[in-house]
């Protein structure tokens, strides 16, 4: 596969979120506000393209016995990389995100790729993968983000878009809309794949 | 931080349920749901790692931590203590109790990588819980978390799948049914509320 290929490959036909049902906790969390998901989708993007390149490059290194352990500290080192990033320098997305920066740790993209790609192929290639699969989830954050906000709060990355005649959907502010909202989603998506296998 | 410990409980079981409410360890909620004996095993695991994880993190944190100046480091130090835990309870109930390891060890491993358990020990840190707070808390969210997965469970052992559309199928609808329960789950909040 050329670099290219990859890319498309793991943002697009294999996205994490609606094809392989990973990575869903903080999908549904922060996707109240557009603002927050871009941050989140830029830190998941960031710790993705970082541990899989370093995961890839020490594959022929880690015992196979503990690599999910030893994977796991990689990963968290990078997400404490973030963590700090964010409380130095945007303190408000950092109390905004709450725990959920720190459970990047354990969102499943980061050790699906790294055990599904980077423990066999190229750095190089691991760094691509993961920034696509990174990107991949960051749109679905976005999608989501977008109408969650735009209906709940009447707002675009927080600038008023809808005027005052527009009565506040405030359920989409609440849990469960993001559970509906991620399943329509995946119900879009599906339909769409099965028709265009059918034609 | 002055809630009572009993409300604290059934605020995490309930109104501030830790997976309808704050979106944790969805990934093996669905993939384990399919039938209520297996979330029944997946369900205690969580429960008991997470309220013994809760208490030994918190100890680690203020005692180990705290005086060491080393908060920086709490996303390793936490999840090497959850994997080291879910690593020794599988050991001791394996040899123990071979029974129980054939219903409920196959599930540990899966613990690790929940994102729930680590959420609860960082919700602890970020809301200044004190030891018997953040104890409860663990505690109510695991059965608050196992609350979930069951009902979700006996409603997808009933659902046929035959009448719905295809694109629908499988996680979407899994999905929408949690997106109802957490419908109902927000009519209790007139209980008790943390935040």
């Amino acid at each position: 596969m050329t670099k290219k290929q990859i890319l498309i490959n793991s943002l697009f036909t294999e996205n994490a979120v609606w094809r392989q049902i990973l990575g869903i906790c903080s999908a549904l969390a922060v996707t109240n506000l557009l603002m927050n998901s871009l941050v989140m989708g830029l830190g998941v993007i960031f710790t993705l393209a970082c541990s899989c390149f370093t995961i890839s490059m020490l594959r022929n290194y880690i015992p196979n016995r503990i690599r999910m352990m030893v994977q796991v500290l990689i990963i968290a080192s990078f997400v404490i990389i973030v963590d700090i990033f964010l409380r130095a320098f945007l303190p408000n997305m950092s109390k905004a995100l709450g725990p959920y920066v720190g459970l990047i740790i354990t969102n499943c993209i980061i050790m699906g790729r790294a055990e599904a790609f980077a423990s066999k192929n190229t750095p190089v290639n691991s760094a691509i993968d993961g920034i696509g699969a990174g990107a991949g989830y960051a749109l679905v954050l976005l999608i989501i983000a977008f109408f969650r906000e735009l209906f709940g709060f009447g707002t675009l990355f927080g600038v008023q878009v809808l005027g005052a005649w527009w009565t506040k959907w405030s359920i989409m502010v609440m849990a469960p809309s993001a559970f509906f909202m991620l399943a329509l989603l995946m119900w879009g998506v599906y339909t769409l794949q099965t028709k265009a296998k059918k034609s | 931080m002055e809630i009572s410990v009993f409300i604290l409980f059934m605020a995490a079981v309930f109104t501030s349920n830790i997976l309808l409410t704050n979106f944790l360890g969805m990934c093996s909620y669905l993939s384990v749901s399919k039938q209520v004996e297996s979330s029944i095993g997946l369900g205690l695991a969580v429960f008991f790692v997470m309220t013994c994880t809760t208490a030994l993190n918190y100890a680690v944190y203020y005692f180990i931590l705290v005086p060491l100046d080393l908060i920086y480091l709490q996303y390793i130090i936490f999840i090497i203590v959850i994997a080291a835990f879910v690593q020794l309870t599988e050991m001791v109930i394996e040899r123990f109790s071979p029974v129980l390891y054939y219903s409920l060890g196959i599930f540990l491993p899966l613990i690790t990588v929940n994102c729930a358990i680590l959420g609860v020990s960082l919700f602890m840190i970020i809301r200044n819980y004190t030891f018997i707070q953040s104890v409860a808390f663990g505690a109510g969210s695991g059965i608050g978390w196992m609350l979930a997965i069951l009902a979700l469970a006996g409603i997808r052992e009933r659902v046929n799948e035959k009448f719905i559309p295809i694109g629908l199928r499988g996680a979407a609808l899994s999905l929408i049914i949690t997106g109802i329960m957490a419908l109902g789950f927000i009519g209790f909040s007139g209980i008790a509320v943390i935040q």
